[in-house]
């Protein structure tokens, strides 16, 4: 299970396009939304940290075919699938790895981009907080769904479809810990919350995804 | 003799075709008798007037659009546990069904929120809520039509379905985390024990909620039909390929 989370990860950061490429959509996206909506102070740092973790989520969801796709194509999926490692823990290597090389780049970049949004103090401590909290729950999720579409040939559309609705509550309650951290308002329940979706999320949904990927591969 | 017996498509088959017309028939009385009473056998509501009898197509669409889902639920762990045909290919066909129930439970929620809240749409927990099960609703039905082997489609949406449950309900209790929103709450006593509609109005419209009820119930029954003729057709058509 190590040598796959390394594996992946050194084939994410080696291969070209996986590694930066999200986070070069999250600096497009972060840029753009001030262009489109005008350069108003106070309505960016209102509108920042939603906009920011709708970025964060586009750019984990751009690159979820890059978990199971290729090792599908090429066929090291299917041994993968015979290893003695159970289906359900390449699950959570691969969802790990994901997160690592998508997710946390992500929460390292964040605080720079809220300077383009006119971020309140507390933005900056509070919008990487709930995006390292809450971005496992969307490579974990992402991973489920990655792992429902791999069989078929343009997955991506239907991957979004399938998945988007899926990251509803972890975008709410993330989103909502970063305005009222940004605010200065009390934050434990999403906080708690949003950390609850994570857990759970991994404790879970690597079965479902085992499963899935078993009926995908047979 | 069990109800697991009209597993077998046959049997299925045979009830449901006997069981059709009378279904048919009672699913129209139901549904033209709550909504001729309710639109034009009900006074008018004194502040909201005419307006209020929307409630007899919003509130049954709704009460189905949500009870849909619930089926097919049911109807994707039997098949994941049991396997069986009937419960994969009703559970497809229940889908559309939902789809439909949830736009006319939206649809209508925003032409009678126009002139009673001053706006047709609001992020209101409730409405917020129906939105993503609408969204849910597409995801799954997509899925269906992604794949082309059946029973791997019928395993696939069938997770789909139990863990976007689970997230459905998630996302209905996270919306109402922003506040208690526009829309009242039930006027129907199914927690509460206590009703906040009179007779005069409540009548009607328990007639019309039975009928959407047997309208889900016929229209259910009818597509699984549709569908099990169509895995019989494509069933004969690989025969013909072999011969």
């Amino acid at each position: 299970m190590k040598a796959l989370l390394i594996r992946d990860i050194r084939l994410a950061m080696r291969a070209g396009g996986g590694f930066g490429l999200a986070l070069g959509f999250f600096l497009i996206v972060a840029v753009l939304v001030p262009f489109a909506v005008g350069p108003h102070g106070d309505l960016l740092s209102a509108i920042g940290p939603g906009v920011l973790w709708v970025g964060a989520m586009l750019a984990c969801l751009l690159s979820l075919d890059r978990i199971f796709q290729l090792d599908f194509e090429d066929g090291s999926l299917a041994l993968l699938a015979t290893s003695p490692i159970p289906a359900e823990a390449m699950v959570m290597a691969k969802a790990t790895a994901h997160w690592l090389t998508t997710g946390l780049p992500l929460v390292a970049l964040s605080p720079v981009l809220a300077v383009f949004f006119n971020a309140a103090p507390g933005a900056y401590l509070w919008l990487p907080v709930s995006l390292l909290i809450g971005t496992p729950a969307l490579s974990m999720i992402g991973a489920f769904g990655a792992a429902l579409t791999v069989g078929l040939k343009r997955g991506g559309l239907l991957l979004s479809l399938l998945v988007l609705p899926l990251y509803v509550p972890t975008l709410i309650f993330g989103a909502e810990l970063a305005r009222r951290g940004a605010e200065g308002a009390a934050v434990q329940t999403p906080l708690l919350l949003l950390t609850g979706i994570s857990l759970a999320s991994f404790a879970a949904l690597p079965f479902a995804a085992g499963l899935v990927l078993r009926v995908n591969l047979r | 003799m069990s109800l697991w017996e009209y597993a077998n498509p046959k049997k299925f088959m045979d009830l449901s075709g006997r069981l059709m017309p009378w279904l048919s028939w009672l699913t129209a009385g139901f549904v033209a008798v709550g909504l001729i009473w309710g639109f034009f056998f009900t006074p008018d509501d004194y502040r909201q007037g005419s307006t209020v009898k929307i409630i007899y197509l919003h509130v049954p669409s709704a009460l189905m659009a949500i009870n849909t889902w619930l089926m097919m639920l049911v109807a994707s762990l039997i098949w994941l546990v049991r396997r069986h045909n009937v419960s994969a290919l009703a559970a497809r066909a229940a889908a559309p069904v939902g789809v439909a129930m949830t736009l006319i439970a939206l649809a209508t929620g925003a032409i009678w929120g126009k002139p009673m809240w001053g706006t047709y749409w609001a992020w209101d927990p409730r409405l917020t809520s129906f939105l993503i099960l609408f969204l849910f609703y597409l995801g799954y039905m997509a899925l269906w039509a992604a794949i082309e082997d059946r029973d791997t489609a019928a395993d696939l949406t069938s997770v789909l379905c139990i863990v976007g449950s689970v997230f459905a309900v998630l996302s209905r209790y996270a919306v109402n985390f922003w506040n208690q929103g526009l829309h009242q709450g039930t006027s129907v006593p199914v927690a509460t024990g206590n009703r906040s509609v009179d007779d005069v109005f409540f009548i009607p419209l328990v007639i019309a909620m039975v009928g959407f009820g047997l309208l889900f119930v016929t229209l259910l029954l009818l597509r699984t039909r549709t569908e099990i003729r169509l895995e019989r057709l494509k069933a004969l058509e690989r025969r013909e390929r072999l011969a």
